[in-house]
């Protein structure tokens, strides 16, 4: 795939746009048909993980998922992109592929490694973008890591290997709420001042406040795609976990918790206006 | 078996396209020269163990075969959520290998044996681990090693059978090594010097086995229950606690099959009984496992 076919145009982005609300709402309707948690952490990565597979969708480029956990949010983003290739209804079934978290074994289009564990993702990816660059390819690597990930060590190793490596179409994406299982990062595991450890690790930043916006996340991608530098780029997204769920949002506690029928009800009615 | 080992990488990775090789920032005076033959297909990753394994894992995805290579408790048991996800149940061509299995690397200390490093690789998902017996049959194993689809880890150690037994020419998993109708005697990996220096001139007749491969399968074992049929006495030794080792993984095969001898018997390694350290032997002499000890305990069994 060419530069030009990573290309991300004004017209996509308002097509995407025009869809945030019914992809916000196949996403609620996935998860209350499972009576499932993980909806916090799946409504904010939604936008990332729609522009990323929506962009990088060459046959080699690879978008891994390292936040195994909004396992919701991948499946609908690929539903909506016509490749998952199985039923949504399949969430949580009794010998179903769509499990919690992204099964194992290449087994799902487009999900090159199962995922769940945290810290696991950013190492993967070094791989592949280094075994792109043996192949010749053109292609892109992306893997969106959480905060829990960068709580793990083996997460730093990655950060320090590629930028050893120079593995300049390895783009890391923060999905940065603030938020981890049992409450703020900050008070749990401070990762600020983030940019700038990122920037001392050797990697070329970007940061956008607005990290569940469409144009913003574009604007910053577009950038990365055009810098010609040798080191990795990372891109620290600022977003809201549970975005365009008021009760929801920057609630850690909507990591785990399935919604109630009045929850799902007020949940829908908010992210059609979204 | 680290200059067999690396020999053996100097012989075959340069002319394997498909083949890198990645080190967690050890190996100093084995791998300067392939190092240089292999150019950008050799790695090293620092000392950053878990890294390593992923970063070999998402290579491997894209159809390459890639060696990672660290001293044995550091290749096992820090990315051991890695090499059970990302290389094991993904099955990818991940090559582990560790130097120094057992008390291998001596008066360095507990941290850097590995003693339970067979338990941990020979249940993960997909993988098959490789115990070469002596420096001269390290290729069989890398070769078997490289032909295995999925994860593989080769833990190696050190004895050279040269002046001493014959070494074999094709892999075998289990492999007998001199016959006898006293007892039957069978012995993991490099641990095979010290029970063949025991049996010499000693007059004990004992029927030799080398097992260089776990997990083993029910068709690996037909020489060794025929054996058991004439002797009704095993034992088996092996540098590896006895949890999850070789040991328990006979006995488990024999049973399953009916083939579990009148007599068992087990010499293990122990862990620190003195809770000093000292070299290969003295910890070997600690755990009944040097030759002496070894002729003491079959004469006890004939």
């Amino acid at each position: 795939m060419t530069a030009l076919q990573h290309e991300i145009r004004d017209s996509d982005i308002a097509r995407l746009e025009g869809r945030r609300a019914s992809l916000r709402e196949k996403l609620l309707n996935l998860y209350k048909r499972a009576s499932a948690g993980h909806i916090g952490s799946s409504l904010s990565c939604l936008e990332i993980l729609m522009l990323c597979h929506s962009v990088f969708r060459g046959e080699h480029d690879r978008v891994i998922l390292s936040k195994g956990h909004a396992a919701g949010a991948l499946y609908c983003v690929l539903d909506e992109l016509g490749v998952l290739g199985r039923p949504l209804s399949d969430f949580y079934a009794e010998g179903t592929l769509l499990s919690a978290h992204p099964p194992c074994k290449t087994r799902l289009p487009r999900v090159p490694f199962g995922t769940g564990s945290l810290g696991h993702g950013l190492s993967l990816g070094v791989g592949m973008a280094l075994a792109q660059r043996h192949l010749k390819h053109e292609a892109w690597t992306v893997v969106v890591v959480s905060e829990g990930d960068l709580n793990e060590g083996s997460t730093w190793e990655a950060l320090l290997s590629a930028a050893q490596l120079k593995l300049n179409r390895l783009i890391t994406i923060v999905d940065a709420n603030g938020l981890q299982g049992l409450g703020s990062s900050k008070d749990i595991l401070d990762l600020e001042p983030l940019r700038a450890k990122v920037d001392s690790f050797g990697h070329e930043s970007f940061e956008t406040a607005e990290g569940n916006s469409y144009a913003a996340l574009a604007k910053e991608l577009r950038r990365i795609l055009a810098s010609p530098g040798e080191k990795p780029k990372t891109l620290i997204a600022r977003t809201t976990k549970g975005a365009g769920v008021d009760y929801m949002e920057n609630q850690f506690q909507w990591h785990y918790l399935p919604m109630s029928d009045e929850q799902f009800a007020s949940a829908v009615e908010q992210v059609r206006k979204t | 078996m680290r200059r067999a080992f690396s020999d053996w990488t100097e012989r075959h990775l340069p002319a394997s396209p498909d083949c890198f090789f990645l080190t967690g920032d050890l190996g100093y005076n084995a791998f300067e020269t392939l190092q240089q033959s292999l150019g950008g297909r050799f790695l090293n990753a620092g000392v950053s163990e878990q890294n390593m394994i992923s970063m070999a894992a998402g290579m491997a995805s894209f159809g390459f075969k890639v060696l990672c290579y660290s001293i044995a408790p550091f290749a096992v048991f820090r990315p051991l959520e890695q090499l059970r996800l990302d290389a094991g149940i993904h099955d990818q061509n991940v090559k582990l290998v560790g130097n120094g299995g057992g008390y291998g690397y001596g008066i360095m200390g507990a941290t850097h044996h590995a003693l339970e490093d067979l338990a941990v690789t020979s249940c993960l998902p997909n993988f098959h681990t490789y115990i070469p017996c002596c420096n001269e049959e390290v290729h069989l194993s890398c070769d078997r090693m490289m032909s295995t689809q999925g994860p593989t880890y080769l833990r190696l150690g050190s004895f050279s059978a040269k002046g001493k037994l014959e070494p074999a020419t094709t892999f075998s998993a289990v492999q007998r090594r001199r016959t006898g109708r006293a007892l039957t005697l069978v012995v993991l990996g490099p641990l095979l010097g010290n029970a063949w220096e025991a049996l010499q001139g000693s007059g004990i007749d004992a029927d030799l086995f080398s097992v260089s491969q776990l997990p083993l399968t029910e068709a690996d074992l037909e020489e060794l229950r025929a054996s058991l049929g004439v002797t009704g006495k095993l034992l088996v030794l092996e540098e590896h606690v006895a949890r999850g080792g070789l040991g328990e993984h006979l006995a488990y095969l024999l049973a399953r099959t009916g083939s579990l001898p009148k007599l068992f018997r087990h010499r293990h390694a122990l862990g620190y009984p003195s809770g000093t350290y000292g070299s290969q032997k003295f910890h070997q002499r600690e755990c009944g496992l040097d030759p002496a000890a070894l002729v003491a305990t079959l004469r006890g069994l004939e």
